[in-house]
């Protein structure tokens, strides 16, 4: 059944989805929507790299977005320069310099849109492997780190007063974003990674008492819209990853919609 | 002043016990200049020790070096081996992205049953709160599960860091009592950080006054009627100190455990003459 792109097309998506709706609730929570954006953006260096180097594209972009992440840690600790300030320096430095390199190889035909956008329909069977692989690795990761993480996301200094080692968390923390970043290039491309992330887990805000089940519910509305964004793709041949951002984007609006409301019109219709 | 002790014996007062934590000439160093110098701080079991001094003057600081939340440049702290310290932070917002019920709260760091946490809970007076949000607790509220959760921890030393914030002129002094009354309970040491003196509550064994360093600490009438203390606050601050302690020993004319003292309350807050010997009760008080 892998031998039909539009299988793999699909459970490439889903896998994606399902890590990056967990992952993603970290990074609504810790607010770091932007500093998820500049490890993207990077992936595009990383992309000239694997074809200089002639390497898969997953491993340079991990290499390279968690490259900007140490160099980010690093810079933080200078305060001369706001940390948001650094990231828009570092995010449009790193995808300028990666637009910089690839035009200087004139000897390569790279579809830059696939890379930038997304381009499902070119995922193989290697790729799927990756993704459920690197995506399982991922969830199993963030899964061992969940109360840690959690607690040192609620509030760093009473977590730190408590025993819990915030550092190591915030490292593996950026390692799994920059894992997600280098799985979900292929689906909806480097520039919208962060929308497949942070849309979802808003959605879920809405829905959940706790935090794990925000998570869960991310998962499964970041399935929904990969779902509803292939199926647009396909049906009106529009690009994938654009798609899938719009499909997010429509179940986060949904979820907006004053549900609680009607429940109690409903419930009192029935009393 | 024995027979003042004796008689001060009802109100139970725990003696200070071994020393939790100590510092000896601590200094932090930030940004080119000293946040504290020459801090010598110690709390022991059972001891209330009170932090007060101007805003900017190394409270949060010290409590931070005191946590291991900052690290110290001169000096040294020991924890007396085992310590297990409770924590309540000065600022603590939790974003509205973050679905977190009170009971949740309560577990982030320690493994608890429910029975415990609804205990931790009725012992700060919230126990009604375990299923709420916690963006929809009020001030006070926040506090109570705050301190509750550090409670839950089991702990030998209990920091708080400006315990009263967003909490009316009552409340504050309702609060207090119940933090001493938990220092009754459970005979830990507890740290408290104030912004002044007027609500340092009566049960404070030891009052510090920090401006960067020490500039003046002991009993808080003492500490209220030290030359350094009135230079800081200004003479309003020591009105507002006796003021407060006309209250307490209303309280206790009123149960008829020291009926003698009620007049010599009067006497101090109409004349500031009277300040020393009131001290010197204090100081009776918490020698028990």
């Amino acid at each position: 059944m892998f031998d039909d792109f539009l299988v793999r097309a699909f459970l490439a998506g889903i896998g994606v989805a399902l890590v990056a709706g967990p992952l993603g609730c970290f990074i609504v929570w810790r607010r770091m929507a932007y500093f998820g954006d500049t490890m993207a953006h990077a992936g595009l260096l990383g992309i000239a790299l694997s074809f200089l180097l002639d390497v898969d594209a997953t491993f340079t972009v991990l290499a390279v977005s968690l490259a900007i992440a140490l160099i980010l840690l690093a810079l933080q600790r200078q305060r001369a320069i706001p940390a948001d300030t650094l990231l828009g320096i570092l995010s449009h430095s790193a995808l300028s310099i990666g637009l910089v390199t690839v035009a200087f190889m004139a000897w390569l035909r790279i579809d830059l849109m696939g890379y930038l956008f997304g381009d499902i329909l070119a995922v193989g069977r290697f790729d799927l492997a990756v993704i459920w692989g690197g995506g399982a690795l991922v969830l199993a990761v963030l899964a061992c780190i969940w109360r840690p993480l959690l607690a040192a996301t609620v509030n760093e200094n009473l977590a730190r007063a408590e025993g819990v080692p915030v550092a190591v968390y915030k490292f593996v923390l950026m390692l799994l974003v920059a894992a997600v970043v280098a799985i979900a290039m292929k689906i909806v491309g480097i520039l919208l990674i962060t929308s497949l992330l942070v849309i979802p887990a808003a959605a879920a805000r809405r829905f959940a008492s706790t935090p794990e089940s925000m998570a869960v519910f991310a998962a499964l509305i970041g399935v929904l819209a990969v779902v509803g964004g292939l199926g647009l793709s396909m049906e009106a041949d529009t690009p994938s990853g654009p798609s899938v951002v719009v499909a997010a984007l429509v179940l986060f609006l949904l979820s907006l919609l004053p549900f609680g409301k009607l429940r109690r019109d409903v419930r009192h219709a029935g009393s | 002043m024995t027979i003042q002790t004796a008689h001060m014996g009802a109100s139970p007062m725990p003696t200070p016990g071994a020393k939790l934590v100590t510092t000896h000439d601590l200094g932090v160093y930030r940004s080119g200049r000293w946040l504290i110098e020459h801090v010598d701080l110690s709390v022991s079991q059972g001891e209330i020790v009170t932090l007060i001094g101007p805003n900017g003057g190394g409270k949060t600081t010290l409590v931070k070096a005191v946590l291991g939340l900052e690290t110290h440049d001169a000096g040294s702290i020991d924890h007396a081996p085992g310590t297990r310290i409770g924590y309540v932070p000065q600022k603590f917002h939790l974003d509205w992205t973050m679905p977190l019920t009170v009971s949740r709260l309560m577990t982030l760091t320690v493994r608890a049953s429910r029975a415990k946490v609804l205990a931790a809970l009725e012992e700060t007076g919230v126990a009604q709160l375990a299923g709420s949000a916690v963006q929809f607790l009020s001030g006070g509220e926040m506090q109570r599960v705050l301190i509750a959760r550090a409670l839950l921890r089991e702990p030998d030393l209990l920091v708080l860091d400006e315990p009263v914030q967003g909490v009316d002129f009552t409340g504050e002094i309702v609060l207090y009592e119940m933090i001493s009354g938990i220092r009754r309970a459970r005979g830990c040491g507890i740290l408290l950080v104030s912004h002044d003196l007027h609500v340092v509550m009566r049960e404070a064994n030891r009052v510090v006054c920090l401006n960067r360093h020490v500039c003046c600490s002991g009993v808080p009438q003492a500490v209220a009627s030290s030359p350094e203390y009135q230079r800081l606050f200004g003479p309003r601050a020591v009105e507002a100190v006796s003021v407060y302690h006309h209250h307490h020993d209303h309280t206790h004319a009123l149960d008829g455990s020291c009926p003698g003292d009620h007049a010599c309350g009067h006497n101090h807050y109409h004349e500031h003459a009277g300040e020393r010997a009131s001290a010197n009760d204090e100081k009776a008080l918490s020698d028990v």
